[in-house]
């Protein structure tokens, strides 16, 4: 693991170890709030922060947590940023916050964080657990914004609210709804598959 | 009137699994079998029925008379995990059998979005003591509900020929997105 130079590091976290797309982590809140761009971005963004500085702050102390209350620890330092991502959204941009409810508060149980600082963070230097979390938060916050971008030119015929499909086309409302979510998801895993085997296949 | 309409809307309209999204890791983790996932549904209905009770007396009891709301998400995340620890080690001296048959997936409820979920949609919304155990319960059932029939699915889904592509994760995903689409069936049921 050492051996990875940064770069590696950052890429890994976009294409090889992609959260959503190839660990499968963070289900609920991509499949929730991905009706809208602009609601799959505030979560991108809002999860990036609580992961970068957790990332951050578990890399700088994990020298003095005790292993066997580690993961009570990582919950402690996780659940501070994310009520700070949840007041600071309230405040300031009171309709998205209204919009994304729950799911905001629900990124303490996002699995993709505490997971990140159970495996990366709390082996490795402070730096190298930055540039880990920048490259989980690209990842996650690209695979958000495919699913949202999909999701909503198809099911409302616009993109981050401006018309881009024409009048003669007839919203599918599904996919705005839960089932359009599973369903996009699916077949997104399914065209990864395909795509990864295709590069495998050229290498 | 108003509790049986909470619980069956929980049970059936607003789904956990299928409305909120919430539970997702285990319902694709654990579907697999049928009597793993029933095992998980009631580990997750029994926990769920605690929760509701202890995150509404902390809410009501200590976070709202002192002003504390903004502590909300770390005190229901702590309660949670130390009440999984909790339970686990009050079910190995009580019932044996019952720890046996819910095992390994005990422990793994605390990770479960669905637990925190309900204790902040429990919070958001507003209930009062009783409407907040009708919530628990009836979202527990839910949940069992949808990951029994996701593993009855998959049971099925093992001799299908399935395309390369979609096995495993794909396959379950578009599964699960049909029966969501069944589930909106129901939603005209309660205003």
């Amino acid at each position: 693991m050492a051996s990875k130079s940064l770069r590696q590091e950052f890429f890994k976290g976009v294409w090889d170890e992609n959260p959503i797309f190839r660990q499968l982590l963070g289900m609920c809140p991509t499949l929730a709030v991905t009706n809208a761009v602009i609601n799959g971005l505030a979560m991108g963004l809002a999860t990036a922060f609580v992961l970068i500085f957790s990332s951050i702050v578990v890399a700088a102390i994990k020298k003095l947590i005790p292993s066997q209350v580690r993961i009570a620890s990582y919950i402690v330092v996780i659940a501070t940023f994310v009520t700070m991502a949840d007041r600071f959204l309230a405040a300031f941009f009171p309709p998205i916050s209204k919009s994304l409810g729950p799911y905001v508060p629900l990124i303490v149980v996002n699995c993709i964080i505490l997971g990140r600082q159970e495996a990366f963070s709390s082996k490795n230097s402070v730096g190298r657990a930055f540039i880990d979390a920048l490259g989980m938060s690209t990842g996650f916050i690209i695979a958000l914004l495919i699913l949202s971008s999909i999701r909503e030119i198809l099911g409302s015929g616009t993109w981050l609210g401006h018309q881009v499909l024409g009048s003669w086309f007839e919203p599918w409302i599904i996919m705005i709804l839960p089932p359009g979510a599973f369903l996009t998801l699916g077949i997104l895993l399914g065209l990864i598959m395909v795509i990864d085997r295709k590069l495998q296949r050229s290498v | 009137m108003e509790l049986l309409a909470i619980f069956i809307s929980a049970i059936l309209i607003n789904n956990f699994v299928l409305h909120y999204f919430l539970g997702i890791c285990p319902f694709l983790g654990v579907s697999k079998k049928l009597d793993s996932a029933i095992s998980m549904g009631l580990a997750v209905t029994f926990v769920m029925t605690i929760t509701a009770v202890v995150s509404w007396i902390i809410n009501h009891w200590v976070l709202i008379p002192y002003k504390l709301e903004y502590l909300q998400i770390v005190s229901f995340i702590l309660v949670i995990a130390s009440l999984v620890q909790l339970v686990e080690m009050f079910i190995r001296k009580t019932s044996p059998p019952l720890y046996q048959a819910l095992g390994i997936y005990l422990p793994l409820i605390t990770t479960n979005c669905a637990i925190m979920g309900l204790a902040l949609l429990a919070a958001l919304k507003n209930y009062n003591f009783m409407e907040t155990v009708v919530f628990g319960v009836g979202s527990g059932l839910g949940f069992t509900l949808a990951i029994v029939l996701m593993a009855g699915i998959r049971e099925r889904l093992d001799l299908a020929d399935v395309p390369e592509p979609l096995k495993g994760a794909g396959i379950a995903l578009i599964v699960a997105g049909i029966m969501a689409l069944g589930f909106f069936g129901f939603s005209g049921m309660i205003k």
